[in-house]
């Protein structure tokens, strides 16, 4: 086969050509903005859970604690990376690293403001929930590999919870997509400008939130990682940055979660007064506190409440709405 | 302004990345049908799948790409991950090596390849339709609804099936405990 001849081979040079600094550029933005971000989320995780627990929260280092997770993050660089013995080495070693791929590969297609975006792509929303699905396999692989009978159950759980979620989230996007034709990220929010989608579609974004918080493994839904019964489920035998990357993924996947929901919902960009770029952080990080309080209000669901809410809840009220979303796209 | 294609000639690095996409299929494919751990062979399938995924990344469909991840990799090696797990554990003795076993398997094998290759051989392969952009969502949804409709209600008909009967099985096995 003469691969030079095909049509299409000068789109992808498109890519490499012109628009390469500007891609360029945009990931050397991700790579310094992710792990700035999660310190600055892991300090605000703290210090939220702390003003609702009626105490301060971390204090000590810097002006009212600022410079923690900075201090916590280079504690974590100098440790030993300890690799427990009767482990699947290969697996045990690629687990992290994978893991960080989706969390990366995620702020590719997201339009912050209409300028900024590294790249539109005709498939921006898919390219995002095709890549998280990456994210469960390391998940499975870190606790897999550890030998370790928590890892084990966290895994479990994880496979089982994000099958399970990954439905009623996929349903919920899908009502907007049919509103709005296009998986484009940009043509999603313009369609927004003059009234956001979550006044048509209450009910796809209230289970959109809930789909997130469940596949990103956060509280009450934190089964994956129960500190109470599972030690740290999947990563309790992982140390120093390899821990850390975990960590560094879920905070990541969790702002990339904000920011669909951003796009998708909230009209991105879109707001009085300011600029767009300071609307979508606003919305963003509004978002994210959401999720920071209703983890430290409510507790941890059981196992089978879990299940049951995804299965006889959830799927049946996204599917109830998208069919409605398409009858009523039909008569209009 | 500085371009990639005035260090590496472009064609070098579209073969780099089909041949690479196509070694990860291959190392996948063989990881999964090889290694005697059958999370390893799962994963294997997965990494098989990715490269599949890149293979119509190359070929021009974004969509089709992104549903091969999303699917593939996503649904089935997580679903079969669940199936694994749910079975009761048990550790699988390596069955023995019968010769006629391994002869039979690989007769099979090679009349089957031998078949595969001589069709690929014998059909007249055209030129790729041209792309001036990305058509695949559009063009695929109308041709799935019209063109290869029987097909489509058939494959929905055959996965129906397939539900009913893992229901019936999963049944009958209840009942027998």
């Amino acid at each position: 086969m003469n691969i030079t001849q095909l049509p299409y081979i000068k789109d992808i040079f498109a890519f490499m050509g012109s628009d390469l600094m500007a891609a360029v550029i945009g990931l050397l933005i991700i790579a310094v903005f992710v792990p700035l971000n999660v310190a600055f989320l892991v300090l605000v995780e703290r210090k939220v859970a702390g003003h609702i627990q009626l105490r301060p929260g971390p204090m000590e280092v810097g002006p009212h604690g600022i410079l923690q997770t900075l201090i916590d993050a280079v504690k974590l660089l100098g440790k030993e990376m300890v690799t427990p013995g009767m482990t699947d080495k290969v697996l045990f070693f690629l687990a992290p690293i994978l893991v960080v791929v989706p969390a990366f590969v995620g702020w590719v297609p997201i339009s912050f403001s209409p300028i900024m975006q590294i790249r539109e792509m005709n498939v921006g929303v898919l390219l995002i929930f095709s890549f998280s699905s990456i994210s469960i396999l390391s998940i499975l692989m870190a606790g897999w590999s550890s030998n370790n009978k928590y890892s084990l159950i966290g895994a479990v759980r994880a496979v089982a919870q994000n099958v399970a979620y990954e439905i009623p989230l996929l349903l919920s996007t899908m009502s907007v997509i049919i509103m709005t034709n296009t998986f484009r990220m940009s043509e999603i929010v313009n369609a927004q400008s003059s009234v956001w989608h979550i006044l048509y579609q209450p009910v796809a974004a209230i289970i959109f939130i809930i789909a997130t918080t469940a596949e990103c493994n956060r509280a009450p839904f934190d089964l994956v990682e129960a500190e109470s019964e599972l030690v740290s489920g999947f990563h309790t035998e992982y140390t120093g940055m390899r821990f850390s990357l975990f960590f560094l993924a879920e905070y990541t996947n969790m702002v990339i979660a904000a920011s669909m929901a951003t796009v998708l919902f909230l009209g991105g960009w879109f707001g009085p007064f300011f600029p767009g770029l300071i609307w979508f952080v606003i919305k963003v990080y509004f978002l994210i506190f959401v999720v920071m309080w209703v983890r430290w209000t409510y507790p941890r669901l059981r196992f089978d409440q879990l299940m049951n809410f995804a299965w006889k809840v959830l799927i049946p009220i996204a599917l109830v709405n998208l069919l409605i979303t398409a009858i009523v796209l039909k008569v209009i | 302004m500085t371009t990639i294609s005035d260090f590496i000639p472009p064609i070098i690095v579209a073969q780099g990345a089909f041949w690479l996409m196509v070694a990860l299929t291959l190392a996948g494919a063989f990881i999964a049908v090889t290694l005697p751990k059958i999370l390893h062979n799962i994963l294997g399938l997965a990494l098989s799948m990715f490269g599949v995924t890149g293979i119509y990344l190359f070929l021009g469909s974004q969509f089709v790409a992104m549903m091969q991840l999303l699917i593939y990799v996503g649904a089935i090696c997580i679903t079969y991950i669940f199936a694994i797990m749910l079975s009761p554990p048990q550790e699988l003795d390596q069955p023995k090596k019968r010769k006629t076993k391994v002869i039979a398997a690989l007769i099979v094998s090679v009349v089957a390849f031998i078949g595969m290759i001589q069709m690929i051989i014998s059909v007249n392969w055209g030129p790729g339709t041209t792309l001036t952009r990305d058509w695949s969502i559009k063009t695929l949804g109308q041709q799935l609804l019209t063109r290869y409709f029987l097909v489509f209600e058939l494959i929905s008909l055959l996965l129906a099936i397939a539900i009913i009967g893992a229901i019936m099985i999963a049944g009958i096995g209840q009942k027998r405990d």
